[in-house]
């Protein structure tokens, strides 16, 4: 292995890179195979095995580089593999398309149709990841070189320009100048406030206090959100540039990243850039000559979705238990050990190194009036096209669903779409227009939040919706406040009840008690906001908590207490596919005779629902469930047209 | 230290910088009840009785005053139908796990503000505990040994007091944890009694 090389002065870094470039043989093939978690866990290692075996028979070794690289946020279409210089993209490998690959495409150049992208809506295949249409639509700032390099290769990173933003800050400009251009740039907080960066900056720096610290929360644990997790993941060297240049312009010399432990790939990934960092001068004593020190560890969280609360976190890291304290004085202030500490989102600091090499003027010309930039999503649910997916804010919740996520899956129709995660809203049709910003998204009741967007179709049930995030935070609740630990635990109970037909209408009368003394007077964040997903889900879905507590009807069908199996003895086939899924035999019937469900039995687990090609079976809820067909009925066959 | 003048309920009321609200009402015989609060430790912010509204900057929010300190000029209210009825909530929400046979501060507090502590009940059938989960014996006991006997385990609802049996030695049968319990949970725990019989009554198992 190569030396590494301290790089002790500006001109080191810059001969370095140039180096670098200077190498590159711009017609070297090169085979990238994304490795991030969900890649992973589809494939991907296996994926890289083969292809190391494979370019070894067919002779390629040494002549074809292969290169581990993070993802190009297409999950569902993971594992990717991307083929350099022609940067063909490939989806969906799986091990036994790779001797195909090396022979059909790096050996006789011609493309495998079936591997590339095919566009849901019009079947239209694309080559090249620009051609894909849900990709167009999307500004990837952030996440432009995620899927391109190797996370564990700090000469990528530094040969995609990386650095070049901590160059310029450390040579060119003074502490409280970045500070100004942070300013002028009017970042605010990707972790899901929106407060202003700029202000958490100046407050830890002008603190009295000292030492200073700075930490990069990647304690994300929104159900369904992943792109703190991606960036840590594809891009490490991103976050820990924009950690220094924070350092550096706060005062500190001790960094911190925050990860849960959930997140082993990113916790490897920045651990390794951190090293990297340290052997090559970029972090230490005298980073680059420029008489600045800084240090960062990291610190693995123990799995407590409270800990992304700032205090909390803190606390974690002291190591006590991972409990939020009251905050009137802020953790810019008195923070980790007492001592000022800016806290800030994954996202955030990775965005700083793009502010400062390309200048507040342009940041505030992407996005809106009052939320500058880009915002990342992790567009998950009922959509066509999930993934990661990063745009302009201000693109409208429309554009995000149906541009970029190819619309509801199935040929449904869209209901809801809950951002911001379980502290965020739902937000009905009538608002799919919406420019997505911070302040666009509070208005209606939701929030940005780190950045998880969830679909829902028509098959959702909104208040079942509403139980699942109460659920979710009732189990992470920490318990140290009144309103938070009992409120939560009451509104589980009782929206389960509602769920199950048992709810009352003084219910909702306790519901709202409990909902504004959560909201007023809880501890931390986690029980203020823990009420939003019930507030909006009342605001805007009104009608189906009434037919719940009324008329005892899931207006959804989706709530299994309220609903009942039917089969349509018109339309069953007699195909036998449903009797064979049940798993309590609970379906009547035989070879060419209609088939019923003997309600008694049936656990409603929706196996024959599924099942059924005939669309013979119907959900009933509140209303009489049709006799069954006399025994040994026939089934009506369809008749043949043409 | 720097004085200062802070209005409580339409009251002019003299403050040290570095008092909290709650320190500056007591002093001017201006009540605000507390269920986790005790003058001889930190303040804790865990029980929320002792939510006022503040207005800052032509907004108004609700702090615990028990925490929240002191500036020029601040307005601050300590009753108001909205302040009650929060109050009223939060008695009740803590009936959940606690119980309907409280006594102590929690008692009174909850028939000053008309609460009803079988308002809200819980799907899952447990033994009350009288237990508000204020950590008043936990801390207590901190401050008395300068370790600790007592401790907080597991999180949410089941999140509870417990003896720590390496820590058993650390009891020295002060009854300080007795003394500030608010809800009668910790019953007596007599002249000279052994140690396990502190760590049942801690546990519930009396």
């Amino acid at each position: 292995m190569q030396k590494v090389r301290r790089l002790s002065s500006l001109r080191d870094l810059e001969e370095f890179r140039q180096g670098i470039k200077k190498n590159k043989d711009p017609r070297q093939r090169i085979v990238a195979v994304s490795v991030s978690t969900c890649c992973v866990a589809l494939g991907a290692l296996k994926v890289v095995e083969t292809f190391k075996t494979e370019l070894e028979k067919q002779g390629l070794k040494g002549k074809v580089q292969l290169k581990n690289t993070g993802c190009s946020g297409f999950c569902e279409q993971s594992p990717a593999v991307t083929i350099y210089p022609e940067e063909i993209y490939y989806f969906k490998v799986k091990p036994e398309d790779v001797p195909e690959i090396v022979t059909k495409t790096i050996k006789e150049k011609t493309i495998i149709e079936k591997l590339l992208y095919k566009d849901l809506a019009t079947g239209k295949r694309s080559r090249k990841l620009q051609d894909i249409p849900s990709y167009k639509h999307q500004l990837r700032l952030l996440t432009k070189n995620s899927g391109k390099i190797d996370p564990r290769s700090i000469e990528d990173y530094i040969s995609a320009d990386g650095y070049s933003a901590l160059e310029k800050t450390l040579f060119e400009m003074k502490p409280d100048q970045v500070v100004e251009e942070i300013k002028k740039a009017n970042l605010r907080g990707r972790g899901g406030g929106g407060f202003p960066t700029w202000i958490k900056w100046e407050t830890t720096r002008n603190a009295k206090d000292e030492p200073k610290y700075v930490i990069v929360n990647c304690d994300e644990g929104d159900p369904g959100a992943f792109m703190d997790r991606s960036l840590v993941e594809d891009n490490p060297h991103s976050v820990l540039e924009g950690l220094i240049i924070g350092a550096y312009a706060i005062g500190a010399h001790q960094g911190y990243v925050y990860i849960r432990e959930e997140y082993p790939i990113a916790a490897e990934n920045i651990s390794v850039a951190i090293k990297q960092a340290e052997d090559f001068g970029l972090l230490g004593d005298n980073i680059m000559g420029s008489g600045f020190n800084f240090r960062v560890k990291v610190h693995r969280g123990a799995g407590a979705f409270v800990s992304g609360e700032s205090s909390a976190l803190m606390t974690a890291i002291e190591g006590k238990i991972g409990e939020p304290r009251p905050k009137y004085v802020h953790t810019a202030v008195k923070g980790l050990w007492g001592k000022p500490s800016c806290l800030n989102n994954v996202k955030t600091w990775a965005t700083i190194p793009l502010i400062v090499l390309k200048g507040a003027e342009w940041f505030k010309s992407v996005g809106t009036e009052g939320s500058s930039g880009t915002a990342i999503f992790s567009l998950v649910g009922k959509v066509n096209s999930t993934g990661l997916v990063e745009v302009p804010m201000g693109t409208t919740l429309g554009d995000l669903i149906f541009n970029i996520g190819g619309g509801i899956k199935g040929g449904k129709r869209f209901k809801a779409v809950q951002t911001g995660g379980p502290s965020g809203g739902f937000i009905p049709e009538k608002y799919l227009d919406l420019p997505v910003d911070f302040d666009e998204l509070s208005k209606v009741g939701s929030m940005m939040g780190s950045g998880g967007m969830v679909v829902m179709d028509e098959d959702t049930c909104m208040v079942d919706a509403a139980r699942y995030f109460v659920d979710f935070l009732h189990d992470e609740s920490c318990g140290k406040c009144i309103p938070c630990r009992e409120g939560l635990q009451v509104l589980s109970n009782t929206i389960k009840d509602i769920c199950e037909g048992k709810g009352k209408d003084e219910d909702m009368l306790g519901i709202q008690d409990i909902v504004t003394t959560m909201e007023e007077a809880s501890l931390c964040a986690l029980g203020k906001t823990a009420a939003n997903p019930v507030l909006t889900s009342l605001k805007y879905f009104k009608d189906e908590w009434d037919d719940h507590i009324r008329n005892k009807r899931c207006t959804a069908k989706a709530c299994r207490a309220l609903i009942k199996y039917y089969i349509d003895p018109q339309k069953c086939q007699a195909c036998m596919l449903c009797l064979k899924e049940c798993p309590v035999t609970a379906i009547e019937g035989g070879k060419d005779q209609v088939h019923s469900i003997e309600q008694e039995k049936c656990t409603k687990c929706g196996a024959c629902y599924e099942a059924c090609k005939f669309d013979a079976i119907r959900k009933l809820s509140a209303e009489p469930v049709p006799p069954p067909p006399p025994k040994g009925m026939k089934p009506i066959r369809k008749r043949k047209n043409k | 230290m720097k004085n200062l003048t802070l209005r409580i309920d339409d009251k002019d009321i003299p403050a040290n910088e570095g008092m909290t609200i709650l320190e500056a009402a007591k002093n001017a015989k201006i009540e605000i009840p507390t269920l986790c609060h005790n003058d001889e430790l930190e303040p804790y912010g865990a029980c929320r009785i002792c939510s006022v509204e503040i207005e800052r900057k032509g907004r108004t929010q609700l702090v615990a005053s028990c925490c929240y300190p002191v500036e020029e000029g601040l307005k601050v209210k300590t009753r108001s139908h909205k302040i009650d009825k929060i109050r009223k909530t939060i008695i009740e929400l803590a009936a959940v796990s606690a119980g309907i046979d409280v006594t102590g501060r929690m008692r009174e507090l909850a028939s000053e503000y008309n609460a009803d502590l079988s308002r809200f009940r819980s799907n899952v059938k447990t033994e009350p505990t009288k237990c508000i989960l204020c950590g008043l014996c936990v801390r207590r006991c901190i401050e008395a040994t300068w370790d600790t006997a007592i401790g907080f385990i597991g999180r949410g609802v089941t999140r509870k007091i417990a003896t720590f049996p390496e820590k058993v030695s650390v009891c020295t049968n002060c009854n300080h944890c007795y003394s500030v319990c608010p809800t009668g949970r910790i019953s007596s725990i007599g002249a000279d009694p052994k140690f396990p019989e502190v760590d049942d009554i801690l546990a519930g198992r009396e």
